[in-house]
Parts: structure tokens; sequence; C-alpha cells
């Protein structure tokens, strides 16, 4: 692990080759035919994702249900088959048929799911769990290895001490102990990514950071790239280096967190923003909550609308967003977006005045009672 | 000049109480014991006031609001307090004078005052009967269950669900009249009447947690409870449903008690907040106040247990450890095994829920840190509670 912590490249560095090369994939969902003659139907859940998962690099797919986030986590993990694109691990496209082919796949990349709750077998234990993957992947030859490696494992999640952990029932455990558990059996077959589909939503806000912390510290200890899909924009900015945005199936917005999430410029991005929780935006003087500048929901994607999907619900739609989806613009940083409002296509560093939903307001500052002390104070006890 | 302003809105809702909750004790009689799931907790709720419970799952915040409404079954008992329910005369929608339904039952009320009007009488609601109970609920106090998807009926249309209500609980209304109010209320929250003759599954997440809203205003309550209505639902989606929260609040005058883990949801939502631990407040304040100047340990890692889209990343770290089996809760203050600034009397006495702040009587911290006969050094600032609670987590990572 020392000699792990040494190949550490500093988080902002960009390694130049990555790991896992998604190109143009797209997927449909075909519908039954009511009509035999009628035109096929088919749910458009993604389409045309390019992006790139790097070693060490955590990249965030940030969008609300619907958006086909974690349709892409499951054609990379190759639970769904793209409809087209391409899928190029270390360099190679990866092979689409064959059941030996997905197995050392699955070597490589492993998922987490969003509900440790169901994502366990209530009948088998912690022990059984981990064994699995050890067995399937050829890890360990023996008994006495197996039982050494889940110690390991359980360790390397923080389920200390192992020892107890090993006998125990998914029902004895806490979600968050779950989560770790389920972790531990994606780490068991020893990947070099790791795809989290929403791996805190369902825990309690005060675990969910242990959980981010945990997997944080995988992914720099043991240069696992990571995709981390969530809703939560807060913590894509916590978590990742990399933030791309999706709305409806499309990648309306991408690049480095910190750029996407204090600058955004998609509309959508911008609407998210504008309803992830502040508290920094409390004002003691004014009740209410203000407004949203965009209301409803995402669209049918069965019969999805015509170019940027965004346009019913966005506040600065203009004609041409009806007519066809916007080509990617650079607006500098390695920041990108699908956006007519920033051009269409190639580099726009010269940004127009925009627009900003999400205006960040003068960070307010505390007024610092706390350090006041108390002069007269209730010395009532109760034993 | 903004705290001379909040503080005058604190004096108004003093005089204006909806809801005491006095010395509540709620537990669960399980096999393998006892479980304290409620303690000693008193708490007041004003009216138009929206009261957030926080806490981690396990603390007691939902308990505490079915004791409030009586929703508790065995093994679940209520061992010991009373809930103060203060009814008023209220206008109705028509003009017509409504007396609360509470207080048409003839019987004596618990505590009289007899200098204020009649209607002021407050009624003990551990104390109804059946029938009092019947109509006191949805009347006066709707709830909102946690999971939109699972609280509606799915084989009956959303309009009819809302008629069920108004059926049971008013029936010199006529169906005409009935229709005419389950359109408004569809209205009211947002949704496209015509969508009363929906089926719940075929209705947004978002939508089906409006028509749930819809059916606990059917009768126009005082009071509503709301179990972490917004967990199942998307960051933006969960923004409307509260800002229509809000807005209803300001158009009829209902109170809300706002239950959830989410603290920073919370903090733009509530005007008070109670941080429940182990079954026990351990702070109440105003959200403004709570934010700006937490007081107890436990309160200050809630409120850095979450990344916040603002300023540079910084590490968070949270609380490390968990909450206690509340079968055999830590004797003196339940959070001593977790707390970064335990000391000797922590472990000992209970701390008692006081100000800690002269000058911000709102806030209540149960905390020995405030005692100055237990702890002379004084009040801990800021910067401390942020290093103690740093080198707390170095010290469980090295462990």
């Amino acid at each position: 692990m020392n000699a792990l912590d040494q190949l550490q490249t500093p988080s902002d560095a960009r390694p130049d080759t990555p790991i896992m090369e998604i190109e143009h994939l797209r997927k449909l969902f075909p519908l039954r035919q009511i009509n035999v003659f009628g035109p096929r139907r088919a749910v458009h859940a993604v389409e045309d994702s390019s992006f790139a998962l790097y070693p060490g690099r955590a990249t965030a797919l940030v969008g609300e249900s619907g958006s086909g986030k974690t349709t892409i986590a499951r054609m990379l993990a190759r639970l769904y088959d793209p409809t087209s694109g391409t899928i190029l691990f270390q360099g190679q496209p990866v092979k689409m048929t064959g059941g030996n082919a997905l197995r050392e796949y699955r070597h490589h990349v492993q998922l987490v799911f969003q509900d440790p709750f169901s994502s366990l077998n209530p009948v088998h234990s912690v022990e059984y769990h981990l064994s699995r993957p050890l067995r399937v992947y050829g890890h360990v030859h023996n008994k006495r290895e197996e039982t050494e490696q889940i110690l390991s494992l359980l360790n390397r999640v923080s389920l200390t001490p192992a020892e107890q952990f090993i006998q125990k029932f998914p029902h004895q455990l806490s979600g968050g102990q779950r989560q770790r558990v389920a972790i531990a059996r994606a780490l068991a077959a020893r990947p070099e990514v790791l795809l989290a589909d929403e791996p805190v939503s369902m825990l309690d806000v005060s675990i969910r950071l242990d959980i981010l912390n945990l997997l944080l510290r995988l992914k720099r200890e043991e240069h696992l790239a990571l995709l981390y899909i969530t809703h939560d924009i807060a913590s894509a900015l916590y978590f990742a280096e990399e933030t791309l945005v999706m709305y409806a199936g499309q990648m309306v917005e991408g690049g480095p967190s910190q750029e996407v999430i204090q600058r955004p410029k998609h509309p959508y991005t911008q609407l998210l923003l504008s309803a992830a929780p502040d508290p920094d935006r409390m004002d003691p003087n004014q009740k209410g909550l203000g407004t949203l500048s965009a209301r409803g929901e995402i669209p049918s994607l069965i019969n999805p609308p015509t170019g940027c999907r965004f346009h019913p619900r966005c506040p600065y739609a203009m004609p041409i967003c009806k007519e066809r989806f916007p080509q990617r613009t650079d607006v500098g940083n390695g920041h990108w977006t699908h956006c007519f409002y920033y051009g269409d296509g190639g580099a726009n560093l010269e940004q127009p005045p925009l627009l900003n939903l999400a205006t960040p307001p003068a960070p307010r500052r505390r007024t610092g009672r706390a350090q006041r002390k108390p002069e007269t104070p209730d010395t009532k006890e109760n034993a | 000049m903004a705290e001379a302003l909040l503080n005058g809105n604190r004096a108004e809702a003093q005089t204006n109480t909806l809801l005491e909750v006095k010395h509540l004790s709620v537990d669960y009689l399980a096999a393998s014991g006892v479980v304290h799931a409620v303690n000693d907790v008193s708490i007041t709720l004003a009216r138009g006031e929206i009261l957030g419970l926080a806490g981690e799952s396990g603390c007691g915040k939902s308990t505490l609001a079915y004791a409030i409404a009586r929703l508790l079954r065995p093994p679940a008992l209520i061992t010991e307090g009373e809930v103060l329910y203060y009814p008023r005369t209220r206008v109705d929608e028509a003009g017509v004078q409504r007396v609360s339904t509470v207080s048409m039952h003839k019987r004596e009320p618990r505590v009289q005052n007899l200098d204020i009007d009649e209607a002021e009488e407050a009624v003990d609601i551990m104390k109804m009967g059946a029938a009092e109970l019947r109509a006191f609920r949805w009347t006066e106090l709707a709830i909102v269950f946690q999971s939109a998807m699972n609280a509606l009926n799915p084989v009956m249309k959303i309009g009819t669900q809302i008629m069920d209500v108004l059926q049971a609980h008013r029936p010199e209304m006529g169906p005409d009249a009935r229709r005419q109010r389950a359109l408004e209320l569809l209205r009211l929250v947002g949704i496209a009447p015509d969508r009363i003759n929906s089926y719940p599954h075929e209705l947004s997440g978002g939508m089906r947690q409006r028509a749930i809203i819809a059916i606990a205003l059917a009768l126009s309550p005082e009071i509503i409870i709301m179990d972490e209505p917004t967990t199942a639902l998307d960051v933006v989606m969960q923004r409307e449903i509260l800002i229509e929260i809000t807005r209803l609040r300001e158009q009829l005058g209902f109170s809300v008690i706002f239950i959830t883990h989410d603290l920073s949801l919370l903090l733009e939502l509530a005007d008070k907040i109670a941080i429940m631990y182990a079954g026990r407040i351990v702070e109440q304040g105003s959200s403004f106040d709570l934010y700006d100047h937490p007081r107890h340990p436990y309160s200050y890692g809630l409120l850095h247990s979450f990344p916040t889209i603002r300023g540079p990343r910084r590490n968070v770290t949270g609380i490390p450890g968990s909450p206690p089996d509340l079968r055999a809760v830590p004797t003196g203050c339940a959070f001593n095994p977790r707390c970064p600034f335990a000391f000797a009397p922590c472990t000992g006495t209970l701390p008692t829920l006081s100000v800690a702040d002269p000058e911000i009587s709102e806030q209540l911290v149960a905390c020995h840190l405030y005692n100055p006969e237990l702890h002379p050094a004084g009040a801990p600032v800021e910067e401390e509670f942020a290093e103690r609670y740093a080198s707390l987590s170095e010290r469980s990572k090295a462990s």
C-alpha cells in the first residue's frame, strides 16, 4: 500500500491515458409494438454520450432521475448492451459477446448499487458475499487464504473488528455497514474501475460522509478509477475531479467540478444548483425559499422533445433549440457545454453576458456570536 | 436591526402557542429490553410556524411526531407527559365561524385559563378518547407520511381518495361540494384539476407527494406533521415541494412539524429547529441562530457533515462513531462517547436544556460546556469545535 501511496498523482493533474473511454454511447429500450404496422417505438434513454475515466480520479455524473445516468452505469457494467457506440477498456474495444469475455471484463470493472438493503442476499453471511468474487476470479485457492483475504477486505472498508463482521448477516448490519460490505464485495474482484450508482442516497446524512470518505481513500490509495453517480451536486463537488451533467439522456455540460459547479453555464445546471439545499443562502430578514426558474419534470423519453431536450423547461429557449441539439462548445478551462447560448460548436472563450440563474449571493459573514461566553448560565442540574 | 426584528417576531410567537409538548416520554417494550425512544421532551409550536426535527435515524424524531398524533400502538407506550393543544375559533373558507371540533366535545378541559377566551382552553391530546381523537385527527392535525409511493391507495383515483376524507369527516357535504373541494385542493397544490380521475401510478413521484399534501389539507388542519416528505424525490422536485409548502403556509396559516435527517434542507425551510439525539432534544433554537452559532458539539457535527456547494473544497469529516443502542444509552449525556469535548461530568450527570447566551433566550442547549460551575473555562469558540473534530477523526482513523 505504501508503494501505491508514492505512486499517487496529485488529484488535479490528469493522467495521460484513460483506463476507460466511452464513445458515442447510445441506448434505446424498445417498446412493445401496439400496432404491428405502426412506427417502432422506444425509450431514448441515453443519446450520444462520450467521456473517459482515469485511474485515481473520480468522475461524477449528475442529473435528475430519468436522466439516464444509471443506464450509463449499467452499460459500463455490461448489464445492458449499448444500442450503438463503443466502450474502450485500456484502449481495447470491449467485446459484447461471450460469457468468458464478460467475466474477464467484470474482473476489471465493478458496480456498487444504490440500495444496500436489496443488493445483499438476506440469507447469506458477509463471509459468503465476499468469498464468491474471490473464488470466481481465482484470487484464492484454499479456505485459509480465503478467510485472510476476507478479513483484509473488511479492514479496507473499515468494518472493524473484522472477525466480528465476518459471520454476520445483512439484517444484523446498519445501512452504512451494508454499503461497506457491498463496496468490499466490489473490491474483492480487484477491479481497476469502480462504478458507484448513487452509493449514498439511501443512507443517513451523517453516514453518507463516511462512505464518501471511504471511497475517496480507496481512490487515492488503490488508484481506482471511479464513476460516481448522484443527484446531489454538492457531493459531486466534494468527491469528483470531473463532473458531467445529464438531462433526459443528453450530456449537457461537463468539465472540472470546480468550474462546472462554481460557474455553471447550461441553464439546466444552473437550475440544479439553485435547487440544491444551501444554508448560506439563508436570510434571517426574509422568509420563504425564493423561486425556481424552471418548473416541470423530465419529459417522456418515448417521444422526447426535438433538439435540445431541455427547451420546454428552459427560460431562455430560442426557436433554434427546438430544431437540433447544439454542438459542444468549449468555454475555457476544459469546461464545455451544449447550449446555443454559448455558440454552436468550437471554442467560445469569450462568453456572452450571462443570465446567471444561480447567482451566488455574497458569502454571508457569520456574526461570530458563538465566541461570546455565557454570562448568567442556568445551573439547574438533573441527574 | 435585523435581530431586533427577529426578536420582535419571537415575542409575538410566544403568545401564540398552538401546541405544547411537556415532558413526553415514549418507550418501546421489546423482548430484549425497554427502548427509551423519546425521553422527557418538551417543545412548543407556535401558530403558523415551521418546526424542524432533525437527527440521525433512530434518534426518536418520528416516534415523537407519531406520539403527538397518538398514532403509536403497542409495543410503543407513552409513559409520561402531556401534549396540550390550544384550539381556536376559526372562520372557514365560506366565512362561517367554525368552532374547533375538539372543543365541541363536551368534556372538562384539562387546563383552564380563566383569564382568556373560552376557545383558548387547552386540550391534552394524550387524554383524548376515541371519539375525540377521530374528531381531532385530520381536522386539526394531519400527517404526510414518508413514502409517497405507499401512502396512496393504488386502486383508487386520487380524487376519490380526497373525497373519501371529506365524506368521513364532513358528512354534511354533498357529492358535488366534495368534488368541488377536491378540485380546489388539487389546484391549490399545483396539480391540474383534470388529473382528479388519475390513479396514483399515472402520476410522477412529485405529483404523488403533492396529492398527499392535498389530502392532508382537505379539512384545513392547524398542524401538519411531515415525516421526511421529500427524501424519495429529486433535488429539483424537492425544492418545488418545499416552496409549495411555504407558499401554502403563508396562504392558509397552518403550522408544520417537519421531520428530516437532512439539516441542510431544514435550515432554509424551518423557523425553529430542534435537534434530537438518542431520544432527547440536545439543542433548539431559531434556524438562523442554529446555523450561525451552534452550541452543542453534536449540532456542530451535524452542520458540518455535508459538503457545501460554495467556496473552495474542504475536507468534511462528519461525526465519528454511530448513534447508541437505545436499550443501553450511555449514562449522563448520551453523546459523550462520540463527543470531542467530553469531560468528567458528561458521563455522570445529565445536562438539561438551558439558555447558553442570555441575549438569545430562544436558543437552548443541553450541554455541560455552557455551565460555568462544571466547565469554568467557558464555552468553546467555533475554531475550537473544528479543531477538536479534526483531531477526533484523526484518532478514529488511526485506531
